[in-house]
């Protein structure tokens, strides 16, 4: 049972972290706790100790002592994740991995790295592209989320449409369960009998283990790559494009959609070269040898202009594409400056289904009174709507909410999933049930007790609570914001 | 329970109906498995009587066995116990195909060609090239875990399965993932099932990402004196911009086989085009003979590539280039018509070794690539020391394929066996790999399951009626406190093939 309010051997606890890591590692004065009871997205926890280890040995150690303690366990990275997945929900202990952040190996003949957790993304192909190699994930976030954040939640990113997701990526893993063993699971080559482990800690949202150490695969860069922006008058028009692509099967390394609501915000501020008088564009990016990238650029512009594009503009050189895609990868951020708050949210449909999916958000929009942006990662079928709200006004923050679980809802009901790559953590526990049934919720709750059994390890996230399978083992947890109903 | 026993055939017919309920001791010896015959062998029409049957199974402790097409029949070690065989072919629709998003989803049963037959009329196809591949179904490929030689460019299954319907030891309709190409919601589950062997769950339906179908496609072939050079042209390739499609080593003698030898499965086309067989929906025929540009008596590296005229222009100028620079001593380039009889041979490699040999031993090697070459020599040395012809294959991405073919199965090939199998562990782990024994003569799976008398690997055996394929992780597995951990969840009753993975 984990227990949730403090008790009073708590110094003693912040005693034994300050022997084990240092007083400049441990973090506990309510001031101090402010900048972690946050992540990037809407929800809130605060944690009542935030440590810093620099090994596995210390991993360890903490998760040992914090269960003498009593006190539950949140592992966090850079802590830009978008679904409350590294909040510690029921307080306790945050352990941050933010100084375990050695490459431990570069494989250049073999195409492999051995990383700490808090290791960045960015950091890591910085160090690869000396080699001509680099880690093919790249969530939005990638100069400061960790390759450990991305491990927990499975993180994507605009070119996993070509490349896959995180998962697709790492071979082996060293992980510390809840009683402070320490497990390998996969293997450097990527060729592990038996089960794979691998596979399901990815993307477990730290609710099993603590990645402790990660081998990822790295890929080549390839020889060509072209970068179109096509230009469109109407986001109907521009979301055609993106099925017909699909089905005349052309697989981009990227197709990204910005709405014109949302490319004039960036516009403004990012000064990207993004026509602001437009509908929608697509960012596309092909990839590999310079013979394909050539035809698949002319087949896509082809693809473009059979659907009314005004334009389809080529990047001219370096310079022009990494001006487009910082715009693209700083969207977000610009939008920050049009509303006090903004909510990303993030679900996925089957591709084919992209032209109704975004009428229909258009339609929530005006029902609750929204102006809903959507700059998303259109190849793979996994829609971002944004909506402004200020969370100081309590009746518009709750139609925010109203307006996004309606638009999940509608996700589903098209044949699509809750979430495509932010996780579901606590923003969508709730929702969990839209998809899964009493039977598949008892049976991952199995899988979680098989290593998880006391939810000392990030309890509240992915399981609704208020679901009656299984035991509910938080007890003063706030609720999820997204509700069924 | 060996022997049929009445009330437990009645029990089944009870909840299934008599049609779907083989208990006539012939029928039964079919699913056989290391000599265990089933009491009862039921052919569920639904995902919903499978349950039923694995409750009824959960609620007499009773051991279950799920089939497809027994291609891959005895896969893992002999199980502990057996009693129900429960036949999936009848579930074998296609309930959901988008050709405009590339997702499928398909009942366990389906046969992997009549999926593809399917896909190819929208250009489309399922990169689960594994052997017996006209007769193999979807959910067998995925329970047992093999690859093909597509993993070069189409990843293993893991990269391309995006969710699955299954049932659990406590008889419940479980699933996991979905139908979208992109999704982070809830556990994974769904890559536990692969190599599983059955053990966690019966599968009842898969979800794919199809992907489309290399419209023109050449294969490339060059022949080397030694392994040396071969795996130097691997390494060229590796670190050039080219991503060929399959990219694979054989052994001269290897290449003997396929040059002499056609598999004995029935063949299908996979792709529209291919002249080695019939159009994918048409009947199966034989694999047409290779042709005399293959030079059988050296190391071969043969690689497959697929694009544009323009594209495949590239490949061919840049292959042979990088052949020569490896010193080849010849190169050719393959068409539609010539291409297929030696893509069918590698897809086909297991079923034509064991028909080679009744004692055929076949190890799988994983090993990064900067491994190959050094062990490569060691399991050559090996096969030496024990006086074993032996052949193999390298999938270039770190893979070894090492067969040892005895000429008999008897006490002392065995023993010559067990004595390569234990070296041949040593030597890969000592450079950081892993070995799994694949397929190996019934006699040597007893004394492969405990050999230092303590740690008792976990051995997998695919049998294909007259051999077996053994699949066994070698050395202590490093996950081995997991394993049971997550058998119990998913089975807690340990219903699904008992001692057979763990």
């Amino acid at each position: 049972m984990v227990r949730l309010t403090l008790r009073p051997m708590y110094s003693g606890l912040i005693r034994e972290f300050e022997d084990l890591l240092g007083p400049s590692s441990v973090l506990y004065r309510p001031e101090d706790l402010l900048l972690y009871e946050y992540d990037g997205s809407i929800e809130k926890g605060r944690p009542n100790v935030v440590v810093f280890p620099t090994t596995t040995e210390h991993v360890s150690r903490i998760v040992k002592l914090s269960a003498e303690h009593h006190f539950p366990i949140v592992g966090r990275g850079a802590g830009t994740g978008l679904s409350g997945g590294a909040l510690a929900r029921t307080g306790g202990v945050m352990l941050v991995f933010a100084r375990m952040n050695r490459i431990f190996e570069l494989d250049v003949e073999n195409q492999r790295a051995t990383v700490q957790p808090g290791v960045v993304n960015y950091e890591l192909t910085r160090a690869a592209e000396a080699h001509g190699l680099y880690f093919a994930p790249d969530p939005s976030s990638w100069k400061s989320c960790t390759i450990g954040g991305n491990v927990a939640e499975n993180a994507g990113g605009p070119h996993t449409l070509a490349y896959g997701v995180t998962t697709n990526h790492v071979t082996a893993l060293e992980v510390v369960l809840p009683d402070g063993e320490v497990l390998r699971v996969g293997s450097t080559h990527g060729d592990a009998p038996g089960y794979d482990l691998t596979g399901l800690f990815v993307g477990s949202e730290g609710t099993l283990a603590l990645v402790t150490e990660i081998t990822v695969k790295l890929s080549r860069k390839p020889e060509a790559v072209k970068t179109l922006l096509a230009i469109f008058e109407s986001v109907d028009d521009a979301a055609d494009t993106v099925v017909d692509i699909t089905a005349r099967a052309i697989t981009p390394a990227a197709c990204e959609m910005l709405d014109g609501w949302t490319l004039r915000a960036v516009e403004d501020y990012i000064h990207a070269g993004f026509p602001t008088d437009s509908a929608a564009v697509l960012l596309i990016e092909v990839e590999g040898l310079a013979e394909t990238v050539a035809a698949q650029a002319a087949a896509i512009t082809e693809v473009c202009h059979a659907h009314r594009a005004r334009e389809v503009r080529l990047a001219r050189d370096n310079a022009e594409r990494n001006l487009l895609w910082k715009g693209r990868k700083n969207a977000f951020g610009a939008l920050g400056r049009l509303a006090p708050s903004n909510y990303v949210l993030d679900g996925v449909i089957p591709r084919s289904k992209l032209p109704q999916a975004l009428r229909r958000i258009r339609q929530i929009g005006d029902q609750y009174g929204f102006q809903i942006g959507n700059i998303f990662h259109a190849g793979d079928g996994n829609l971002h709507p944004i909506v402004l709200f200020d969370p100081r006004d309590k009746k518009q923050f709750e139609r925010a909410l109203q307006a996004a679980a309606e638009i999940i809802r509608h996700c589903v009901e098209i044949g699509g999933a809750l979430t495509g790559e932010h996780g579901v953590g606590m923003e969508k526990s709730e929702l969990m049930p839209l998809l899964f049934s009493d039977a598949d919720f008892a049976l991952m709750r199995r899988v979680h007790d098989a290593f998880n059994p006391d939810s000392s390890l990030n309890p509240g996230k992915i399981f609704p609570l208020s679901k009656g399978c299984g035991e509910i083992r938080v007890r003063h947890s706030s609720s999820s914001r997204l509700r069924v109903d | 329970m060996s022997t049929s026993s009445p009330n437990l055939a009645s029990a089944v017919e009870a909840l299934i109906g008599a049609s779907r309920v083989l208990s006539d001791r012939a029928q039964r010896a079919i699913y056989a498995v290391d000599d265990m015959v089933p009491s009862v062998v039921a052919k569920p029409s639904s995902a919903e009587e499978a349950a039923e049957i694995v409750r009824f199974a959960a609620r007499e402790k009773l051991a279950l066995i799920p089939y497809g097409a027994r291609t891959k029949l005895r896969v893992g070690m002999p199980p502990s116990r057996y009693d129900i065989a429960l036949d999936m072919t009848a579930l074998n629709q296609i309930p959901h195909y988008d050709p405009g998003d590339l997702t499928l989803s398909v009942d366990a049963g389906t046969s992997v060609a009549k999926v593809n037959a399917h896909l190819l009329e929208h250009n489309q196809f399922l990169p689960l090239l594994v052997p017996w591949y006209s007769l193999s179904t979807v959910g067998g490929a995925i329970a047992s875990g093999i690859d093909s030689p597509l993993r070069q460019s189409y990843g293993t299954a893991r990269d391309f399965l995006i969710g699955a319907e299954f049932i659990d030891g406590t008889g419940k309709l479980c699933k996991s993932g979905g139908r979208v190409v992109k999704n982070v919601t809830g556990y994974d589950l769904h890559k536990l099932l692969i190599g599983s062997l059955g053990t966690l769950a019966v599968i009842t339906r898969l979800n794919f990402r199809t992907f489309p179908a290399p419209v023109s496609s050449r294969g490339f072939v060059a022949s080397f004196a030694s392994a040396e050079n071969a795996l130097a042209l691997r390494r060229s390739i590796v670190e050039s911009p080219l991503n060929p499609l399959t990219l694979d080593i054989l052994s001269p003698s290897l290449a003997q086989i396929f040059a002499e030898k056609t598999p004995a499965t029935p063949e299908v086309a996979v792709f529209r085009g291919e002249n080695g067989a019939g159009p994918p929906d048409s009947n199966p025929s034989a694999l047409p003979p290779i042709g005399d540009w293959f030079r059988a008596h050296e190391w071969q590296l043969c690689a497959a590539f697929a694009g544009a005229p323009e594209v495949l222009e590239r490949y061919a100028r840049d292959l042979t280039r990088f052949a020569r620079e490896s010193h080849a001593t010849s190169t050719a380039i393959l068409d539609d018509s010539t291409r297929p009889s030696l893509w069918g041979r590698l897809r086909e490699t297991f079923p034509m070794l064991l028909e080679a040999s009744s004692a055929a031993t076949i190890f799988k090697i994983g090993v990064l690539p900067s491994q190959l070459a050094s062990l490569l020599a060691s399991v050559q040395k090996i096969a030496g020391q024990v006086e074993l012809p032996h052949m193999l294959v390298v999938r270039a991405v770190g893979t070894i394929y090492f067969a040892l073919l005895p000429a008999s199965a008897n006490d002392e090939t065995t023993a010559r066996l067990a004595q390569a199998a234990s070296q041949i562990i040593q030597s890969t782990s000592a450079v950081g790999g892993d070995t799994t024994l694949l397929f190996a003569p019934p006699a040597l799976k007893p004394s492969l399951c405990a050999p230092d008398g303590s740690v008792s690997p976990r051995l997998n055996t695919l049998d294909t009626g007259s051999s077996d394929l053994l699949l066994m992780r070698a050395a202590c597995a490093p996950d081995v406190s997991a394993g049971p951990r997550l058998k119990s969840a998913f089975d807690p009753h340990n219903i699904f093939v008992p001692g057979r993975l763990i």
